[in-house]
């Protein structure tokens, strides 16, 4: 057993943490934020320059050859400087997808498209009445000569305004919520049909509404097995949910140091407010929450390639870690810094409103409580 | 000691209903505080109250009050929060107007207390400044005796709809020299006295409702002093303890929870509505126990106030607990809409040319309400100040 990072391990988050102190004060975030655009074409550049957009990704197939760990630490790293370009729905989870679904034809285009930074991918799996449930399916694809005809509407879908291509799951077969009868598709955004309505999310990343109108795929756009796709569709976001685990660690520390600091050189009756005991056992608190989400983050990206039962697990279990911690390092991060917490000014905000989505994307503390306890 | 209403108290519910069903203004209905987009629109229903007569529940009947029992309040505040009325600002009704009837002259009294009924002069609350938050008492900003004036030097903060504000009510530091607490004054300011500006603070949910104040050399006549000179912090107290008093919200998280449940009864989870999922139900059921015991706190207190005792440092449980439950509504209510609740609601201020925000409407907004509510733990003396307060006064420790 061994917690060290390796050499290799060590440059490349070396070399994440220096783009993100260059690149990515927290008022130039702000400014992307805020541009018409909401990213930074030039970021996605340096990120293939870096190797980042690669990282996952064999040799052999264009890539580093790194695996969950490399991701972790690029994830970690961007959620230091809450970094909102599309990593996850591109290199994480379309990665993802052509990794352990895609054909050979679909790595050899698309994964060399991904290293070089010259395709965007968002993943449009969640429905208006869907929740958390991946399969819970109203949008379909019928057959239609070779291909299918898609039809239906996707909710929520982050980073989608950014992106060429969408990851989508619908019903191919079955009931609205059977597990069988899932498949997944890659869906050009410009295709004839594809309709997309824009607007910005809370914690500054931006989502649309998508929508199929008849939209016409080929037999080679589907991922993965078809109507068997959705232990594809739970691999790949229980590899997201890692990589969030990551992202969250990352904000975590930025909170719960500032905290630290704030409160030792905010006065208040006479002496830093740091040296209140209410406070200090707050702090402590903020701070176990934190290292035990650093070791469940670990515990899930050594397990992602377990069995499928563990890796579910180590997933949900995760999940639920991070929710909950995410939720009381955030609020007690705004609450000990008292007004300024709650400015749009200050850094700690949008830190906060980020674990909060975290918490939600892929289901939430109570969603994965009960997947866990469902596995046994 | 019992829990029925007469039949008088029944008849005045159904006035009290019926004149929100009538008299409601147009041109709110529907729309949340978020949604308004000037002084207007959270002016309408406070001058709807006003015409009726029923603008100060709480003032003696002299000034202006109704002359309702605590009941009849408690009837009140629970139809206005069915009807999801807009609050009535407190800083006019609920905060100064207090401490003019009380400590006031009677040429004060006249001058400003028919204007916060009416709704005329919107007043807001310079109590905070940057370095003196908890540690109210640690306030900089000075005033400084000229003659017939005082010269105000200093900067005030997170002060409530100062845009919109005609007149502050302003805690200075009038005795340098003097203990902290010994040497404050309440002043009341016109905004439009030269010197003073006022700055927005945006927060965490893009809102636009709290500012900073400036005030450069600004000449305030000594009439506009309340009480005695450096007694001010006696009156700061009284107005404190009054805004506890009132911030437990319960009538409004009880109409919150009924629209939670009814947003869990038509969210679905796995093919059946969200409100029969057993971890939700129970969350909810929580949420729902812990304010029923806030509510008979409320009354208790209420009927202790009733009998002639102000409201003690007990009203501190409302405030953490009533705080607490608001706090925990946003974040269910939050779970309950998933994905919906994160598209960004903007507001007027943001001039955004692409205004669209998807989902149902109920979801519309739910993480930024989750996020701005997170200051109800901060204001009004923040939740760690109010358990010290408990701690002293109530347990003696």
């Amino acid at each position: 057993m061994d917690f060290a990072f390796s050499e290799e391990q060590t440059l490349l988050r070396n070399s994440v943490q220096k783009f993100v102190q260059n690149g990515y004060s927290f008022d130039t975030r702000r400014a992307i934020v805020k541009s018409e655009m909401g990213w930074k074409r030039e970021n996605w550049k340096q990120f293939a320059e870096l190797g980042l957009l690669g990282a996952p990704f064999s040799e052999d197939e264009g890539g580093l050859g790194g695996g969950p760990i490399e991701t972790m630490i690029i994830m970690e790293e961007f959620g230091r400087g809450l970094v909102v370009e599309p990593y996850l729905g591109t290199v994480v989870i379309a990665g993802g997808f052509l990794r352990h679904g895609g054909s050979k034809a679909q790595k050899e285009q698309l994964i060399p498209e991904i290293a070089e930074g010259k395709r965007v991918f968002a993943f449009a799996f969640a429905e208006p009445q869907g929740r958390y449930n991946l399969a819970d399916l109203q949008v379909t694809a019928k057959k239609a000569g070779t291909g299918y005809t898609l039809n239906g509407h996707k909710a929520v879908v982050v980073g989608a305004p950014w992106a060429d291509s969408l990851i989508v799951t619908a019903r191919t077969g079955g009931g609205q919520r059977d597990e069988k009868g899932v498949s997944v598709f890659i869906v050009d955004k410009k295709a004839k049909g594809v309709g997309t309505r824009d607007y910005p999310t809370v914690d500054g990343l931006r989502a649309s509404e998508v929508t199929f109108e008849n939209v016409s795929i080929g037999a080679d756009a589907v991922v993965g097995q078809l109507d068997n796709g959705l232990k594809l569709v739970e691999h790949v976001t229980d590899e997201g949910i890692a990589a969030l685990s990551a992202e969250a660690i990352g904000a975590m520390k930025v909170l719960n140091d500032t905290t630290v600091e704030y409160c030792k050189t905010r006065k208040q009756f006479g002496v830093p407010i740091g040296k209140f005991q209410v406070l200090q056992h707050r702090m402590v608190d903020m701070f176990m929450n934190y290292e035990q989400s650093v070791s469940i983050t670990y515990m899930v990206t050594l397990k992602l390639n377990e069995s499928e039962t563990e890796r579910k697990k180590a997933a949900s279990a995760a999940k639920v870690q991070i929710g909950k911690a995410g939720r009381f390092i955030g609020q007690n991060a705004v609450q000990l810094h008292g007004g300024m917490g709650m400015t749009d000014e200050l850094n700690v905000g949008h830190y906060f409103k980020r674990l909060t989505m975290i918490d939600t994307m892929f289901g939430n503390v109570d969603h994965h409580l009960k997947r866990y306890a469902s596995l046994g | 000691m019992n829990l029925d209403f007469t039949s008088a108290e029944e008849a005045f519910r159904a006035e009290v209903h019926q004149f929100i069903k009538t008299g409601y203004p147009e041109r709110i209905r529907g729309k949340s505080r978020g949604e308004f987009t000037g002084k207007e629109d959270f002016l309408a229903w406070h001058r709807a109250l006003y015409k009726q007569g029923w603008i100060a529940p709480s003032w003696p009947k002299e000034y202006g009050g109704t002359g309702w029992s605590s009941t009849q309040k408690y009837i009140f505040s629970e139809e206005c929060a069915r009807a999801d009325t807009p609050m009535v600002l407190p800083f006019g009704v609920a905060m100064v107007g207090p401490v003019i009837y009380t400590f006031a002259s009677d040429e004060q009294k006249k001058e400003h207390l028919p204007k916060i009924l009416s709704g005329d002069v919107w007043w807001c609350q310079g109590y905070s400044e940057p370095g003196s938050g908890s540690d109210l008492a640690s306030l900089k900003t000075t005033a400084v005796r000229e003659g017939d004036h005082y010269i105000v030097n200093g900067q005030k903060t997170w002060t409530t709809l100062a845009q919109y504000a005609d007149w502050i009510f302003c805690l200075v530091r009038t005795d340098p020299k003097a203990k902290q607490q010994e040497g404050i004054s309440f002043l009341l300011i016109d905004m439009k006295t030269p010197g003073v500006s006022v700055r927005p603070i945006i927060t965490m949910d893009g809102a636009h409702e709290v500012n900073e104040v400036f005030l450069d050399n600004v000449n305030v006549p000594v009439k506009n002093l309340i009480g005695k000179e450096n007694e001010g912090w006696t009156y700061a107290k009284f107005l404190l303890s009054h805004e506890r008093a009132g911030i437990a919200g319960v009538a409004r998280s009880k109409r919150g929870v009924e629209k939670l449940k009814k947003i869990a009864g038509t969210e679905q989870e796995g093919g059946k509505p969200l409100i029969e999922d057993k971890e939700f139900a129970r969350n909810v059921a929580e949420l729902e126990v812990d304010l029923l015991a806030l509510e008979f706190t409320e009354l208790r207190t209420l009927a202790g106030e009733s009998r002639g005792r102000g409201p003690g440092p007990e009203a501190s449980i409302l405030k953490i607990r009533g705080t607490d439950i608001q706090q925990r509504l946003t974040e269910l209510t939050l779970d309950a809409v998933s994905y919906y609740g994160f598209p960004y609601r903007p507001f007027a201020h943001d001039h955004m040319t692409n205004e669209y925000v998807p989902g149902p409407d109920y979801a519309a907004g739910a993480a930024q309400n989750y996020f701005l509510t997170r200051r109800t733990s901060i204001y009004g003396g923040s939740n760690e100040i109010q358990r010290n307060i408990i701690a002293k006064m109530v347990l003696g420790l």
